[in-house]
């Protein structure tokens, strides 16, 4: 299925937002998610089941004023 | 000793960790600056370069708080959904809160401001509102339960040092038990020092120290500022007078005519 993450569109097998994000490899890393503008708790990845043409936000710690 | 949210902070100064030449002189600036917060962003994480996992491990061995932000959030949804994943990601209820209302001058759009500001508080996050020295927008602030402030003194990134004197000391006043952080628009220590000399309780700094020629001195002279100005605030400054009075007695001057 085709989703859009952090902008780019994306082929993936999995089916929830947990093992799409392990497939894309981001197994480890620490990030926070939202599908779709809406925040999806870590705890709740397993259960976030994805759409076609779903957007897909993976966003980390980074530089800020 | 600064408080902020029951946290007690033997340094005033706030140091963003954005646009410095290098990990390493980013570590060296926090260290010269004396700084107890560090202020970071969520941004996209790509996973082959994981760019961001770097950065959070460099920042974990900083030994200091975090205060993530919510820049370049324009809209009330954007801004409370990036505090939430903030609040994930780096474990702590502090947000500085910021919605942007005008591209060119950076400046917080006031009325979605205090409406995420109003959604975050009751959500139990500990709001640091990025401001203007608009009193009624401050007061509905503290009313919507933000126990700290930050006015900007100029637009982010300028440099410009207080570019409103009359508003910010008018802020002060009305608020004189609420922290205020002078965020945004220091160009030089002198700004800064001018900022505590006023009153307020600290300042947030980040091109002025991480664009310097020596980001690391810039820091630690920043550094030396902030502890002058409160100093000199607690000390309580002369009133200026319109004209000359001399320092040196006139009693007892020789006639030398």
């Amino acid at each position: 299925m085709k989703i859009r993450v952090n902008g780019e569109w994306r082929d993936v097998r999995a089916v929830e937002l947990a093992a799409a994000l392990a497939e894309l490899g981001y197994a480890d890393a620490v990030v926070a998610t939202a599908v779709n503008g809406n925040f999806v708790p870590a705890s709740k990845r397993s259960a976030a089941a994805l759409a076609e043409g779903d957007e897909v936000e993976v966003l980390a710690p980074m530089q800020g004023g | 000793m600064l408080t902020l949210y029951d946290v007690t902070l033997g340094s005033r100064l706030l140091l963003g960790t954005a646009r410095y030449p290098s990990p390493e002189v980013l570590i060296e600036a926090v260290r010269a600056s004396g700084t107890q917060v560090v202020t970071v962003s969520l941004r996209r994480e790509a996973a082959g370069e994981r760019a961001g996992q770097g950065f959070w491990s460099i920042v974990r061995d900083l030994g200091v708080r975090v205060l993530p932000n919510t820049a370049g959030c324009h809209s009330v949804k954007e801004a409370v959904t990036t505090a939430h994943m903030a609040r994930e990601v780096f474990g702590t209820q502090w947000v500085k809160l910021e919605v942007i209302g005008d591209d060119d001058t950076l400046a917080p759009d006031g009325v979605a401001l205090l409406e995420a500001a109003r959604v975050l508080c009751a959500e139990g996050f500990e709001v640091f509102p990025y401001t203007t020295e608009d009193l009624s927008i401050a007061e509905r602030l503290c009313a919507a339960g933000c126990r700290v402030l930050m006015p900007w003194g100029s637009a982010i990134g300028s440099g410009r040092g207080l570019n409103n004197l009359f508003g910010l000391k008018a802020l002060r006043a009305r608020l004189p038990e609420v922290p205020l952080i002078i965020d945004a628009g220091i160009g030089a220590p002198s700004h800064a020092a001018q900022a505590l000399e006023l009153g307020f309780d600290g300042v947030l700094i980040n091109t002025a120290v991480s664009q310097a020629a020596d980001p690391i001195g810039m820091a630690r002279a920043f550094a030396q500022a902030v502890v002058a100005g409160r100093e000199a605030y607690q000390a309580g400054l002369m009133e200026p007078r319109e004209m000359a009075v001399p320092s040196t007695p006139r009693v007892g001057t020789a006639l030398l005519r």
